[in-house]
């Protein structure tokens, strides 16, 4: 892992990444679209818009497993204070949070013709909607501080507040809507998968993962440019002599 | 030990030589839940399904307004870095803190909350459920609201992000907080309610302190 | 064209379904669009103050320490 602290390391490493997960994520879009739009079968029950599964699952999932990376970045950063995991973690959150909305704004479009309402206040939907706002509060901490280090650890320990908080969540409102639902209510939930549905399942769900893996190291990559940003300016503004003085290779 | 317990005192002179904290949240309680029955209508059925929720949501409320301030004015004449400096743990002056404010803001709620729990014609089996669960869950959301005070703390827009922060983390209390009050009504007993309640004290009093602490720490660096 | 039409009707959902699609499109586009825009930007920054630093420390600027505990870096 160290072996990446040095930026321009992992600067090579993500130039050599990232045309080929660029080109997956190009590749996979085009196959799974097609599977997902023409290929496969209108369901039973659902006809058409069990199309929108496709979009919407693999969001879901993208959302739950970015958040997952950007705590895990946050506690390298905290814990062995890894230079470039605190940026890997601001550089998560986005992406995270646009998983999260299509995950939201395409459950309520899936749900409305499917089973007629187009939010429904169970466990799932609550906890996707709170995590939202956990990937929005992380963002805003990190730009809430003129200090970036400062914006930095805060984030880090909200982020892993947050992943302790998420299934805690989950669990109240899973058990207030037993408190509060009768079993008369049908159970809204991913429907049994035919195997012909599997298909672009996983492969939308493969375009997701290459698309995020290429944003995530573009987004690293161009933070590292901004921390270089910040120095440099720090170094300009007390002139030549002391710009030479706050490189690390000055002793 | 004794240092915390001074810290205890000065936090509760501060808070009563200054007065409007204090009155504030309470005041936001009792008026926000007056507020309710005449927007919403007086029939007592409906008050009374939607009473404890209601008290919970306003009790919530009212202390995140207040736990904004429980760093703020340490931090702005420097006291904050003086007690980071002063070699006393500091998930310790993190919970005398804590525990200053609920005190001062969330013990006269609970202690209010009969009173307005009749007004909005709540069952009498629910009431003493609910009181009970205020004065579990208040001290929680104290705890909680202190880690997102101590993130904020010399914050852009503070106020705004500590709410975007903490009312995520409410959720549980509140869900287990208000069901306690409907499963008494219920005649299902709160007492699994309760527990929950209390597990979740448990859980924060280590552990919200020591959040805090790390975030105050990187606060004055 | 039959085909094409009752494509595009997704069975009478077509709003649901295609706007499911749109959204998940402007939002993965927005994202990419948003994240090259900053990157050019920032390198391009980073290339014109490094260009104009005391010539002989060109190239030591990363900003970026091995970890300094700080994080003042």
């Amino acid at each position: 892992m160290h072996r990446f602290a040095n930026p321009n390391r992992f600067l090579r490493l993500a130039a050599a990444i990232v045309p080929w997960s660029a080109a997956a994520a190009v590749l996979l879009f085009g196959v799974g679209l097609t599977y997902a739009l023409v290929l496969s079968p209108p369901d039973y029950q659902q006809s058409e818009t069990v199309r929108i599964m496709y979009v919407h699952v693999p969001a879901a999932w993208m959302a739950m497993g970015a958040y997952a990376f950007l705590a895990l970045a946050s506690a390298v950063a905290i814990v062995w204070r890894h230079p470039l995991a605190d940026l890997a973690a601001k550089a998560c959150a986005p992406i995270g949070a646009g998983f999260t909305a299509i995950a939201l704004v395409t459950g309520a479009l899936w749900g409305q013709p499917t089973w007629g309402t187009w939010w429904v206040w169970d466990a799932r939907l609550t906890s996707v909607l709170i995590l939202l706002f956990l990937y929005l509060g992380y963002m805003a901490l990190w730009n809430a501080f003129d200090d970036q280090s400062r914006g930095a650890r805060a984030a880090g320990i909200l982020a892993l507040v947050g992943v302790v908080n998420l299934p805690i969540i989950k669990f109240s409102v899973d058990w207030w809507n037993t408190l509060h639902q009768p079993a008369s209510i049908t159970r809204i939930g991913t429907p049994a998968i035919h195997p012909a549905m599997l298909t672009p399942l996983l492969l939308m769900a493969a375009a997701y993962v290459a698309f995020f893996v290429t944003l995530l190291l573009l987004r690293t990559r161009a933070e590292i440019a901004a921390r270089r940003v910040r120095t440099l300016q720090i170094a300009h503004s007390r002139g030549p002599a002391a710009a030479a003085m706050h490189e690390p290779g000055y002793s | 030990m004794s240092g915390l317990v001074t810290i205890l005192r000065r936090d509760l002179a501060l808070a009563s030589r200054r007065g409007s904290e204090a009155s504030l949240a309470l005041m936001f309680f009792v008026l926000g839940t007056v507020l309710f029955p005449l927007g919403i209508g007086p029939d007592p059925n409906m008050l009374a399904r939607a009473g404890a929720g209601l008290l919970w949501v306003m009790a919530l409320l009212a202390s995140l307004l207040s736990i904004e301030k429980l760093f703020q004015a340490d931090w702005e004449d420097g006291s904050l870095d003086l007690l980071v400096l002063s070699g006393l743990p500091l998930a310790g002056i993190v919970l005398a803190k804590t525990a200053a404010h609920w005190l001062v803001t969330s013990l006269p709620m609970a202690v209010a909350s009969p009173l307005l729990a009749l007004l909005l014609n709540v069952d009498a089996k629910g009431v003493a459920a609910l009181s009970l669960a205020l004065l579990l869950g208040t001290p929680t959301l104290s705890l909680i609201g202190a880690v997102g005070a101590a993130l904020t703390v010399g914050a852009r827009r503070g106020g705004v992000l500590l709410t975007l922060l903490v009312l995520p983390l409410y959720i549980p209390v509140l869900i287990f907080g208000a069901g306690a009050a409907e499963s008494a009504v219920a005649a299902q007993g709160a007492r699994a309610h309760l527990l929950v309640l209390a597990a979740f004290l448990l859980a924060a009093l280590p552990l919200c302190p020591w959040a805090a602490g790390a975030a105050l720490r990187q606060s004055v660096e | 064209m039959d085909s094409l039409a009752s494509f595009l009707q997704m069975g009478g959902y077509a709003f649901y379904v295609w706007t499911s699609y749109a959204v998940t499109a402007a939002v993965l586009a927005g994202l990419l669009v948003a994240t090259l825009r900053t990157l050019r930007a920032a390198e391009r920054t980073a290339a014109i103050l490094e260009r104009d630093l005391p010539r002989r420390r060109r190239g030591r600027a990363d900003g970026i320490g091995t970890g300094t505990p700080t994080g003042r870096d």
